[in-house]
Protein backbone atom coordinates (compact mmCIF):
# COMPACT_ATOMS: atom_id res chain seq x y z
CA UNK A 1 0.00 0.00 0.00
CA UNK A 2 2.78 2.32 0.93
CA UNK A 3 4.59 1.53 -2.28
CA UNK A 4 1.44 2.31 -4.26
CA UNK A 5 0.97 5.70 -2.58
CA UNK A 6 4.58 6.46 -3.17
CA UNK A 7 4.48 5.64 -6.85
CA UNK A 8 1.26 7.60 -7.36
CA UNK A 9 2.78 10.69 -5.77
CA UNK A 10 5.86 10.28 -7.92
CA UNK A 11 3.78 9.98 -11.08
CA UNK A 12 1.74 13.07 -10.21
CA UNK A 13 4.87 15.00 -9.31
CA UNK A 14 6.63 14.09 -12.52
CA UNK A 15 3.52 14.86 -14.55
CA UNK A 16 3.31 18.35 -13.02
CA UNK A 17 6.96 19.05 -13.68
CA UNK A 18 6.58 17.68 -17.20
CA UNK A 19 3.72 20.09 -17.94
CA UNK A 20 5.78 22.99 -16.64
CA UNK A 21 8.78 21.98 -18.72
CA UNK A 22 6.66 21.39 -21.80
CA UNK A 23 5.28 24.94 -21.60
CA UNK A 24 8.64 26.50 -20.81
CA UNK A 25 10.45 24.35 -23.37
CA UNK A 26 7.97 25.19 -26.12
CA UNK A 27 8.26 28.92 -25.40
CA UNK A 28 12.02 28.90 -25.15
CA UNK A 29 12.62 26.70 -28.22
CA UNK A 30 10.40 28.74 -30.51
CA UNK A 31 11.44 32.17 -29.29
CA UNK A 32 15.17 31.68 -28.91
CA UNK A 33 15.42 30.66 -32.59
CA UNK A 34 13.89 33.97 -33.66
CA UNK A 35 15.18 36.19 -30.89
CA UNK A 36 17.36 39.22 -31.38
CA UNK A 37 18.20 42.14 -29.17
CA UNK A 38 16.32 44.52 -31.45
CA UNK A 39 13.11 42.83 -30.31
CA UNK A 40 13.59 44.48 -26.93
CA UNK A 41 14.54 47.88 -28.36
CA UNK A 42 12.19 48.42 -31.33
CA UNK A 43 8.63 49.57 -31.54
CA UNK A 44 6.06 47.16 -32.94
CA UNK A 45 4.51 47.69 -36.35
CA UNK A 46 2.12 45.88 -38.62
CA UNK A 47 -0.07 45.15 -35.59
CA UNK A 48 2.83 43.58 -33.73
CA UNK A 49 3.69 41.01 -36.37
CA UNK A 50 6.91 42.85 -36.94
CA UNK A 51 9.20 45.04 -34.85
CA UNK A 52 9.82 44.74 -31.13
CA UNK A 53 8.12 45.38 -27.81
CA UNK A 54 10.06 48.28 -26.32
CA UNK A 55 7.00 50.52 -25.65
CA UNK A 56 5.18 47.55 -24.20
CA UNK A 57 7.93 46.81 -21.71
CA UNK A 58 7.90 50.48 -20.65
CA UNK A 59 4.12 50.51 -20.20
CA UNK A 60 4.26 47.26 -18.23
CA UNK A 61 6.87 48.60 -15.84
CA UNK A 62 4.97 51.88 -15.41
CA UNK A 63 1.69 50.14 -14.62
CA UNK A 64 3.51 47.83 -12.24
CA UNK A 65 5.14 50.80 -10.50
CA UNK A 66 1.84 52.66 -10.12
CA UNK A 67 0.13 49.64 -8.63
CA UNK A 68 3.00 48.83 -6.22
CA UNK A 69 3.19 52.47 -5.11
CA UNK A 70 -0.43 52.12 -4.06
CA UNK A 71 -0.41 48.52 -2.83
CA UNK A 72 2.59 48.76 -0.49
CA UNK A 73 1.63 51.78 1.65
CA UNK A 74 -2.12 51.14 1.62
CA UNK A 75 -1.74 47.40 2.14
CA UNK A 76 0.85 47.74 4.88
CA UNK A 77 -1.18 50.22 6.90
CA UNK A 78 -4.34 48.14 6.45
CA UNK A 79 -2.55 45.00 7.58
CA UNK A 80 -1.07 46.83 10.57
CA UNK A 81 -4.47 48.18 11.46
CA UNK A 82 -6.08 44.74 11.28
CA UNK A 83 -3.32 42.98 13.19
CA UNK A 84 -2.35 45.58 15.81
CA UNK A 85 -5.20 48.00 16.37
CA UNK A 86 -8.49 46.42 15.40
CA UNK A 87 -10.55 44.72 18.06
CA UNK A 88 -10.99 41.19 16.89
CA UNK A 89 -14.49 40.61 18.12
CA UNK A 90 -15.99 43.84 16.87
CA UNK A 91 -18.64 43.56 14.20
CA UNK A 92 -17.26 46.19 11.84
CA UNK A 93 -13.88 44.45 11.75
CA UNK A 94 -15.60 41.17 10.91
CA UNK A 95 -17.31 42.93 7.99
CA UNK A 96 -13.99 44.38 6.80
CA UNK A 97 -12.38 40.94 6.93
CA UNK A 98 -15.23 39.33 5.03
CA UNK A 99 -15.02 42.08 2.40
CA UNK A 100 -11.32 41.43 1.89
CA UNK A 101 -12.01 37.73 1.53
CA UNK A 102 -14.73 38.34 -1.05
CA UNK A 103 -12.62 40.87 -2.94
CA UNK A 104 -9.83 38.34 -3.33
CA UNK A 105 -12.24 35.98 -5.08
CA UNK A 106 -13.79 38.49 -7.51
CA UNK A 107 -13.01 37.64 -11.18
CA UNK A 108 -10.62 40.09 -12.78
CA UNK A 109 -13.02 41.06 -15.56
CA UNK A 110 -15.30 42.50 -12.88
CA UNK A 111 -12.42 44.57 -11.52
CA UNK A 112 -11.76 45.73 -15.07
CA UNK A 113 -15.32 46.95 -15.58
CA UNK A 114 -15.28 48.54 -12.12
CA UNK A 115 -11.97 50.29 -12.84
CA UNK A 116 -13.33 51.46 -16.17
CA UNK A 117 -16.46 52.90 -14.56
CA UNK A 118 -14.69 54.52 -11.61
CA UNK A 119 -11.22 55.56 -12.76
CA UNK A 120 -11.61 55.92 -16.52
CA UNK A 121 -15.08 57.42 -16.65
CA UNK A 122 -16.04 58.85 -13.26
CA UNK A 123 -12.63 60.31 -12.38
CA UNK A 124 -11.96 61.13 -16.01
CA UNK A 125 -8.61 59.35 -16.26
CA UNK A 126 -9.66 57.70 -19.50
CA UNK A 127 -7.76 54.69 -20.80
CA UNK A 128 -4.48 55.35 -19.06
CA UNK A 129 -1.53 53.83 -17.23
CA UNK A 130 -2.95 55.42 -14.10
CA UNK A 131 -6.40 53.80 -14.35
CA UNK A 132 -4.75 50.46 -15.13
CA UNK A 133 -2.29 50.70 -12.27
CA UNK A 134 -4.97 51.69 -9.77
CA UNK A 135 -7.25 48.88 -10.91
CA UNK A 136 -4.43 46.37 -10.54
CA UNK A 137 -3.71 47.80 -7.09
CA UNK A 138 -7.28 47.14 -5.98
CA UNK A 139 -7.02 43.61 -7.33
CA UNK A 140 -3.74 42.90 -5.57
CA UNK A 141 -4.59 44.52 -2.24
CA UNK A 142 -6.68 41.69 -0.71
CA UNK A 143 -3.93 39.13 -1.22
CA UNK A 144 -1.24 41.55 -0.06
CA UNK A 145 -3.17 42.51 3.07
CA UNK A 146 -3.90 38.91 4.11
CA UNK A 147 -0.30 37.83 3.55
CA UNK A 148 1.20 40.75 5.47
CA UNK A 149 -1.36 40.56 8.26
CA UNK A 150 -0.41 36.92 8.81
CA UNK A 151 3.22 37.95 8.99
CA UNK A 152 2.49 40.64 11.55
CA UNK A 153 0.39 38.29 13.64
CA UNK A 154 3.27 35.82 13.72
CA UNK A 155 5.35 38.31 15.73
CA UNK A 156 5.40 36.79 19.23
CA UNK A 157 3.26 38.73 21.69
CA UNK A 158 6.13 38.77 24.18
CA UNK A 159 7.90 41.36 22.06
CA UNK A 160 4.92 43.69 22.27
CA UNK A 161 4.83 43.21 26.04
CA UNK A 162 8.52 43.90 26.41
CA UNK A 163 8.36 46.97 24.19
CA UNK A 164 5.52 48.41 26.24
CA UNK A 165 7.19 47.48 29.51
CA UNK A 166 10.20 49.54 28.42
CA UNK A 167 7.93 52.51 27.88
CA UNK A 168 8.25 52.46 24.08
CA UNK A 169 5.59 54.12 22.01
CA UNK A 170 3.48 51.99 19.73
CA UNK A 171 5.03 53.78 16.77
CA UNK A 172 8.58 52.77 17.74
CA UNK A 173 7.45 49.25 18.48
CA UNK A 174 5.88 48.90 15.03
CA UNK A 175 8.76 50.59 13.23
CA UNK A 176 11.67 48.89 15.00
CA UNK A 177 10.29 45.50 15.98
CA UNK A 178 7.09 44.50 14.22
CA UNK A 179 7.91 45.58 10.66
CA UNK A 180 11.47 44.18 10.61
CA UNK A 181 10.14 40.88 11.98
CA UNK A 182 7.34 40.78 9.43
CA UNK A 183 9.57 41.85 6.54
CA UNK A 184 9.77 38.41 4.89
CA UNK A 185 5.95 38.32 4.77
CA UNK A 186 5.89 41.82 3.30
CA UNK A 187 8.29 40.71 0.56
CA UNK A 188 6.19 37.63 -0.15
CA UNK A 189 3.20 39.96 -0.45
CA UNK A 190 5.08 42.11 -2.95
CA UNK A 191 6.13 39.07 -5.01
CA UNK A 192 2.52 37.83 -5.13
CA UNK A 193 1.26 41.29 -6.10
CA UNK A 194 3.85 41.61 -8.87
CA UNK A 195 2.88 38.18 -10.15
CA UNK A 196 -0.77 39.02 -10.15
CA UNK A 197 -0.21 42.38 -11.85
CA UNK A 198 2.05 41.03 -14.60
CA UNK A 199 -0.33 38.19 -15.38
CA UNK A 200 -3.39 40.39 -15.72
CA UNK A 201 -5.09 40.96 -19.07
CA UNK A 202 -8.85 41.22 -18.70
CA UNK A 203 -8.85 44.07 -16.21
CA UNK A 204 -6.32 46.09 -18.20
CA UNK A 205 -8.09 45.95 -21.55
CA UNK A 206 -10.85 48.06 -20.00
CA UNK A 207 -8.62 50.45 -18.07
CA UNK A 208 -5.19 50.99 -19.56
CA UNK A 209 -6.25 50.11 -23.07
CA UNK A 210 -3.94 48.67 -25.72
CA UNK A 211 -2.20 51.51 -27.47
CA UNK A 212 1.23 50.17 -28.36
CA UNK A 213 3.18 53.44 -28.37
CA UNK A 214 5.44 54.68 -25.60
CA UNK A 215 3.22 56.52 -23.09
CA UNK A 216 4.25 60.13 -22.66
CA UNK A 217 2.64 60.49 -19.26
CA UNK A 218 0.66 58.42 -16.80
CA UNK A 219 -2.49 59.67 -18.47
CA UNK A 220 -1.64 57.96 -21.74
CA UNK A 221 -2.89 54.55 -22.67
CA UNK A 222 -0.36 51.75 -22.63
CA UNK A 223 -0.28 48.06 -23.43
CA UNK A 224 1.24 45.52 -21.08
CA UNK A 225 3.06 42.34 -22.05
CA UNK A 226 0.11 40.12 -21.16
CA UNK A 227 -2.30 42.24 -23.18
CA UNK A 228 0.17 42.17 -26.07
CA UNK A 229 0.37 38.37 -25.96
CA UNK A 230 -3.41 38.15 -25.87
CA UNK A 231 -3.79 40.56 -28.80
CA UNK A 232 -1.13 38.84 -30.92
CA UNK A 233 -2.60 35.38 -30.45
CA UNK A 234 -6.28 36.25 -30.72
CA UNK A 235 -6.52 39.22 -33.08
CA UNK A 236 -3.42 39.26 -35.27
CA UNK A 237 -3.02 36.43 -37.79
CA UNK A 238 0.67 35.67 -38.11
CA UNK A 239 1.55 37.17 -34.74
CA UNK A 240 2.39 33.83 -33.10
CA UNK A 241 6.14 34.07 -33.20
CA UNK A 242 6.18 37.49 -31.58
CA UNK A 243 3.65 36.26 -29.01
CA UNK A 244 6.10 33.47 -28.14
CA UNK A 245 8.95 35.92 -27.78
CA UNK A 246 6.86 38.28 -25.64
CA UNK A 247 5.96 35.35 -23.38
CA UNK A 248 9.63 34.63 -22.89
CA UNK A 249 10.26 38.26 -21.93
CA UNK A 250 7.32 38.15 -19.49
CA UNK A 251 8.60 34.97 -17.82
CA UNK A 252 12.11 36.37 -17.54
CA UNK A 253 10.70 39.60 -16.10
CA UNK A 254 8.76 37.71 -13.42
CA UNK A 255 11.77 35.57 -12.52
CA UNK A 256 13.97 38.66 -12.43
CA UNK A 257 11.69 40.60 -10.07
CA UNK A 258 11.39 37.60 -7.76
CA UNK A 259 15.16 37.16 -7.70
CA UNK A 260 15.71 40.85 -7.13
CA UNK A 261 13.29 40.91 -4.20
CA UNK A 262 14.98 37.84 -2.71
CA UNK A 263 18.39 39.44 -3.01
CA UNK A 264 17.13 42.63 -1.37
CA UNK A 265 15.65 40.62 1.49
CA UNK A 266 18.87 38.64 2.00
CA UNK A 267 21.13 41.68 1.95
CA UNK A 268 18.83 43.39 4.42
CA UNK A 269 19.18 40.43 6.76
CA UNK A 270 22.93 40.43 6.43
CA UNK A 271 23.02 44.09 7.41
CA UNK A 272 20.75 43.55 10.31
CA UNK A 273 21.09 39.96 11.47
CA UNK A 274 18.41 40.18 14.02
CA UNK A 275 16.20 37.12 14.09
CA UNK B 1 29.06 31.96 65.00
CA UNK B 2 28.74 32.52 61.29
CA UNK B 3 26.97 29.79 59.41
CA UNK B 4 28.26 29.81 55.86
CA UNK B 5 25.65 27.47 54.50
CA UNK B 6 22.75 29.55 55.66
CA UNK B 7 23.86 33.17 55.33
CA UNK B 8 20.40 34.50 56.03
CA UNK B 9 20.62 33.17 59.55
CA UNK B 10 23.41 35.60 60.22
CA UNK B 11 21.36 38.58 59.25
CA UNK B 12 19.58 40.52 61.93
CA UNK B 13 16.01 41.48 61.16
CA UNK B 14 16.69 45.14 61.81
CA UNK B 15 19.78 45.15 59.66
CA UNK B 16 19.99 48.52 57.97
CA UNK B 17 19.60 47.52 54.42
CA UNK B 18 17.58 50.37 53.19
CA UNK B 19 15.46 53.33 54.10
CA UNK B 20 12.08 52.51 55.45
CA UNK B 21 10.32 55.18 53.47
CA UNK B 22 7.88 53.66 51.01
CA UNK B 23 8.31 54.44 47.31
CA UNK B 24 5.21 52.49 46.34
CA UNK B 25 2.02 52.42 48.36
CA UNK B 26 -0.69 50.00 47.36
CA UNK B 27 -4.11 50.54 48.87
CA UNK B 28 -7.01 48.08 48.69
CA UNK B 29 -6.03 46.81 45.28
CA UNK B 30 -8.25 44.20 43.62
CA UNK B 31 -7.96 42.68 40.18
CA UNK B 32 -10.39 40.58 38.19
CA UNK B 33 -10.38 39.03 34.75
CA UNK B 34 -13.91 38.84 33.38
CA UNK B 35 -15.77 37.08 36.20
CA UNK B 36 -12.73 35.61 37.89
CA UNK B 37 -11.07 37.51 40.72
CA UNK B 38 -7.27 37.25 40.67
CA UNK B 39 -6.72 38.89 44.06
CA UNK B 40 -8.60 41.22 46.31
CA UNK B 41 -7.96 43.93 48.83
CA UNK B 42 -4.18 43.97 48.77
CA UNK B 43 -2.50 46.78 50.68
CA UNK B 44 1.25 46.98 51.02
CA UNK B 45 4.22 49.30 51.07
CA UNK B 46 7.45 48.86 49.18
CA UNK B 47 10.43 50.53 50.79
CA UNK B 48 12.89 52.54 48.78
CA UNK B 49 16.17 50.78 48.07
CA UNK B 50 15.12 47.43 49.52
CA UNK B 51 14.49 44.05 47.99
CA UNK B 52 10.92 43.06 48.67
CA UNK B 53 9.86 39.53 47.88
CA UNK B 54 6.44 38.15 47.06
CA UNK B 55 6.10 34.45 47.71
CA UNK B 56 3.18 32.08 47.57
CA UNK B 57 1.76 29.16 45.60
CA UNK B 58 0.85 29.34 41.90
CA UNK B 59 -2.32 31.07 40.90
CA UNK B 60 -2.67 33.41 43.85
CA UNK B 61 -2.10 36.49 41.73
CA UNK B 62 1.55 37.30 42.41
CA UNK B 63 2.53 37.97 38.82
CA UNK B 64 -0.72 39.74 38.07
CA UNK B 65 -0.05 41.93 41.08
CA UNK B 66 3.31 43.16 39.91
CA UNK B 67 1.92 43.75 36.43
CA UNK B 68 -0.43 46.26 38.05
CA UNK B 69 2.43 48.33 39.40
CA UNK B 70 3.35 49.80 36.03
CA UNK B 71 -0.08 49.28 34.49
CA UNK B 72 1.10 46.50 32.18
CA UNK B 73 -2.04 44.70 33.30
CA UNK B 74 -4.06 46.97 31.03
CA UNK B 75 -2.67 45.09 28.04
CA UNK B 76 -4.98 42.22 29.02
CA UNK B 77 -8.27 43.40 27.60
CA UNK B 78 -10.47 41.64 30.16
CA UNK B 79 -8.66 42.86 33.27
CA UNK B 80 -10.30 45.22 35.71
CA UNK B 81 -8.40 46.92 38.52
CA UNK B 82 -9.88 48.50 41.65
CA UNK B 83 -8.07 50.43 44.33
CA UNK B 84 -5.09 52.76 44.29
CA UNK B 85 -1.36 52.54 43.75
CA UNK B 86 0.79 55.50 44.71
CA UNK B 87 4.22 55.76 43.15
CA UNK B 88 6.19 58.45 44.99
CA UNK B 89 2.96 59.84 46.33
CA UNK B 90 1.20 60.06 43.00
CA UNK B 91 -1.69 57.82 41.99
CA UNK B 92 -0.59 55.90 38.91
CA UNK B 93 -4.18 55.42 37.76
CA UNK B 94 -4.57 59.17 37.43
CA UNK B 95 -5.46 59.94 33.80
CA UNK B 96 -2.68 62.55 33.65
CA UNK B 97 0.05 60.00 34.32
CA UNK B 98 2.33 59.53 31.33
CA UNK B 99 2.45 55.77 30.79
CA UNK B 100 5.75 55.85 28.96
CA UNK B 101 7.38 57.66 31.88
CA UNK B 102 5.77 55.40 34.44
CA UNK B 103 7.08 52.32 32.66
CA UNK B 104 10.52 53.86 32.31
CA UNK B 105 10.57 54.48 36.08
CA UNK B 106 9.06 51.15 37.06
CA UNK B 107 10.84 48.57 34.93
CA UNK B 108 10.03 44.88 34.58
CA UNK B 109 12.13 41.77 34.11
CA UNK B 110 9.93 38.96 32.86
CA UNK B 111 9.93 35.33 33.82
CA UNK B 112 11.01 34.20 30.37
CA UNK B 113 14.17 36.03 29.24
CA UNK B 114 12.86 38.02 26.27
CA UNK B 115 15.43 39.99 24.32
CA UNK B 116 13.90 41.82 21.39
CA UNK B 117 14.78 40.31 17.99
CA UNK B 118 17.60 42.80 17.52
CA UNK B 119 21.33 42.82 18.15
CA UNK B 120 22.65 42.76 21.71
CA UNK B 121 23.55 46.42 21.75
CA UNK B 122 20.39 47.60 19.99
CA UNK B 123 18.34 45.86 22.66
CA UNK B 124 19.71 48.39 25.14
CA UNK B 125 20.06 51.36 22.83
CA UNK B 126 16.59 51.32 21.34
CA UNK B 127 14.75 52.07 24.62
CA UNK B 128 17.43 54.62 25.54
CA UNK B 129 16.82 56.42 22.25
CA UNK B 130 13.11 56.26 22.81
CA UNK B 131 13.47 58.09 26.12
CA UNK B 132 15.88 60.63 24.63
CA UNK B 133 18.88 59.83 26.79
CA UNK B 134 22.23 61.35 25.96
CA UNK B 135 25.51 59.42 25.64
CA UNK B 136 23.55 56.37 24.59
CA UNK B 137 26.59 54.23 23.76
CA UNK B 138 28.29 54.87 27.08
CA UNK B 139 25.13 54.15 28.97
CA UNK B 140 24.60 50.90 27.10
CA UNK B 141 28.15 49.76 27.81
CA UNK B 142 27.83 50.76 31.47
CA UNK B 143 24.59 48.80 31.79
CA UNK B 144 26.28 45.72 30.33
CA UNK B 145 29.14 46.16 32.80
CA UNK B 146 26.70 46.58 35.68
CA UNK B 147 25.17 43.17 34.99
CA UNK B 148 28.55 41.57 34.42
CA UNK B 149 27.84 40.77 30.80
CA UNK B 150 30.34 43.14 29.19
CA UNK B 151 33.31 40.74 29.19
CA UNK B 152 31.19 38.00 27.67
CA UNK B 153 29.65 40.00 24.85
CA UNK B 154 32.02 42.88 24.09
CA UNK B 155 33.25 41.24 20.88
CA UNK B 156 29.82 40.43 19.52
CA UNK B 157 27.69 43.43 20.38
CA UNK B 158 26.18 43.44 16.91
CA UNK B 159 25.18 39.79 16.86
CA UNK B 160 21.59 38.72 17.54
CA UNK B 161 20.63 38.84 21.19
CA UNK B 162 18.68 35.62 20.81
CA UNK B 163 21.92 33.67 20.28
CA UNK B 164 22.91 34.22 23.91
CA UNK B 165 22.40 31.55 26.55
CA UNK B 166 19.37 31.72 28.84
CA UNK B 167 21.23 33.28 31.75
CA UNK B 168 22.99 35.79 29.51
CA UNK B 169 19.68 36.73 27.95
CA UNK B 170 18.17 37.37 31.34
CA UNK B 171 21.12 39.53 32.38
CA UNK B 172 20.77 41.42 29.10
CA UNK B 173 17.12 42.02 29.95
CA UNK B 174 18.14 43.34 33.37
CA UNK B 175 20.77 45.55 31.71
CA UNK B 176 18.12 46.84 29.34
CA UNK B 177 15.93 47.73 32.28
CA UNK B 178 18.58 49.38 34.45
CA UNK B 179 20.00 51.36 31.51
CA UNK B 180 16.81 53.41 31.70
CA UNK B 181 17.66 54.29 35.30
CA UNK B 182 14.33 53.21 36.72
CA UNK B 183 13.55 53.73 40.38
CA UNK B 184 11.83 50.40 40.82
CA UNK B 185 12.59 47.09 39.13
CA UNK B 186 9.86 44.48 39.14
CA UNK B 187 11.13 40.94 38.69
CA UNK B 188 8.63 38.28 37.80
CA UNK B 189 10.31 34.98 38.75
CA UNK B 190 13.48 36.04 36.97
CA UNK B 191 15.29 32.76 37.59
CA UNK B 192 12.54 30.22 37.05
CA UNK B 193 13.79 29.25 33.60
CA UNK B 194 17.49 29.37 34.43
CA UNK B 195 20.05 26.81 35.60
CA UNK B 196 21.56 27.06 39.11
CA UNK B 197 24.74 28.84 38.01
CA UNK B 198 22.87 31.52 36.10
CA UNK B 199 20.50 31.81 39.04
CA UNK B 200 23.40 32.43 41.36
CA UNK B 201 24.69 35.19 39.09
CA UNK B 202 21.30 36.87 38.96
CA UNK B 203 20.95 36.67 42.73
CA UNK B 204 24.38 38.23 43.20
CA UNK B 205 23.32 40.93 40.78
CA UNK B 206 20.20 41.63 42.80
CA UNK B 207 22.36 42.13 45.87
CA UNK B 208 24.55 44.57 43.96
CA UNK B 209 21.64 46.52 42.56
CA UNK B 210 20.00 46.83 45.93
CA UNK B 211 20.15 50.33 47.36
CA UNK B 212 20.55 51.93 43.93
CA UNK B 213 17.21 50.55 42.90
CA UNK B 214 14.12 49.38 44.68
CA UNK B 215 13.50 45.78 43.73
CA UNK B 216 10.32 43.80 43.94
CA UNK B 217 10.76 40.13 43.17
CA UNK B 218 8.16 37.43 42.73
CA UNK B 219 9.54 33.99 43.37
CA UNK B 220 8.43 30.43 43.84
CA UNK B 221 11.78 29.59 45.27
CA UNK B 222 11.59 30.05 49.05
CA UNK B 223 15.31 29.61 49.59
CA UNK B 224 15.88 32.33 47.03
CA UNK B 225 13.49 34.67 48.80
CA UNK B 226 15.39 34.03 52.02
CA UNK B 227 18.70 34.73 50.35
CA UNK B 228 17.85 37.98 48.58
CA UNK B 229 14.89 39.66 50.24
CA UNK B 230 14.74 42.24 53.02
CA UNK B 231 10.96 42.21 53.26
CA UNK B 232 8.59 39.47 52.27
CA UNK B 233 4.89 39.38 51.53
CA UNK B 234 3.32 35.96 51.46
CA UNK B 235 0.30 35.63 49.20
CA UNK B 236 -2.20 32.83 49.72
CA UNK B 237 -5.65 31.84 48.51
CA UNK B 238 -8.64 33.31 50.29
CA UNK B 239 -11.53 31.20 51.61
CA UNK B 240 -13.05 30.73 48.14
CA UNK B 241 -9.83 29.05 47.10
CA UNK B 242 -8.98 30.83 43.87
CA UNK B 243 -8.47 34.47 44.75
CA UNK B 244 -5.23 35.81 46.21
CA UNK B 245 -4.70 37.83 49.36
CA UNK B 246 -1.81 38.68 51.70
CA UNK B 247 -1.49 36.25 54.56
CA UNK B 248 1.75 37.34 56.14
CA UNK B 249 4.21 40.16 55.79
CA UNK B 250 7.31 41.54 57.43
CA UNK B 251 11.05 41.25 57.31
CA UNK B 252 12.58 38.08 56.01
CA UNK B 253 12.96 36.55 59.46
CA UNK B 254 9.46 37.63 60.54
CA UNK B 255 8.01 35.54 57.77
CA UNK B 256 10.45 32.67 57.61
CA UNK B 257 11.15 32.14 61.28
CA UNK B 258 8.53 33.80 63.42
CA UNK B 259 5.37 33.63 61.38
CA UNK B 260 2.21 33.69 63.49
CA UNK B 261 0.23 32.14 60.69
CA UNK B 262 0.06 28.36 60.58
CA UNK B 263 -0.44 28.10 56.82
CA UNK B 264 2.63 30.23 56.18
CA UNK B 265 4.64 28.40 58.83
CA UNK B 266 3.86 25.13 57.10
CA UNK B 267 4.53 26.63 53.68
CA UNK B 268 7.95 28.07 54.50
CA UNK B 269 8.78 24.95 56.48
CA UNK B 270 8.12 22.86 53.38
CA UNK B 271 5.12 21.09 54.84
CA UNK B 272 2.76 22.44 52.22
CA UNK B 273 3.16 24.18 48.93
Amino acid sequence: MEGLTKSISWIIGIALIAILFYILGDIILVSVKNFSLSFLLDSPFSGGRKGGIYPIIISTLLILAVSLLVVIPVGLTSALFLAEFAENNSKSIAIIRKSIEILSAVPSIVFGLFGNAIFSVYFGMGFSILSGGLTLAIMALPLFITTVEKGIRSVPNNYRFVAFSLGMSQFTMIKSIIIPYALPAIFVGIVLSVGRALAETAALIFTSGYVDRIPESLFDSGRTLSVHIYDLTMNVPGGDINAYKTSLVLIVLILATNTLINILLKSWYKKRIAL
Amino acid sequence: MIDKNYPWKNRLPEEECCESSPIINVENLSLSYDQHKAFSDISLKINRGCVTGIIGPSGCGKSSFIHCLNRMIELYPSSKVDGDIYFKGRNIFDSRVNLMDLRKNVGVVFQEPTPLPLSIITNIELPLKEHRFENIEDRAVQALKDVGLWEEVKDKLKSPANNLSGGQKQRLCIARTIALEPEVILMDEPCSSLDPISTEKIEGLIQELKGRYTILIVTHNLAQARRVCDYVYAFWYDESGDCGKILESGTCSDVFEHSQNKTIRDYVGGLRG
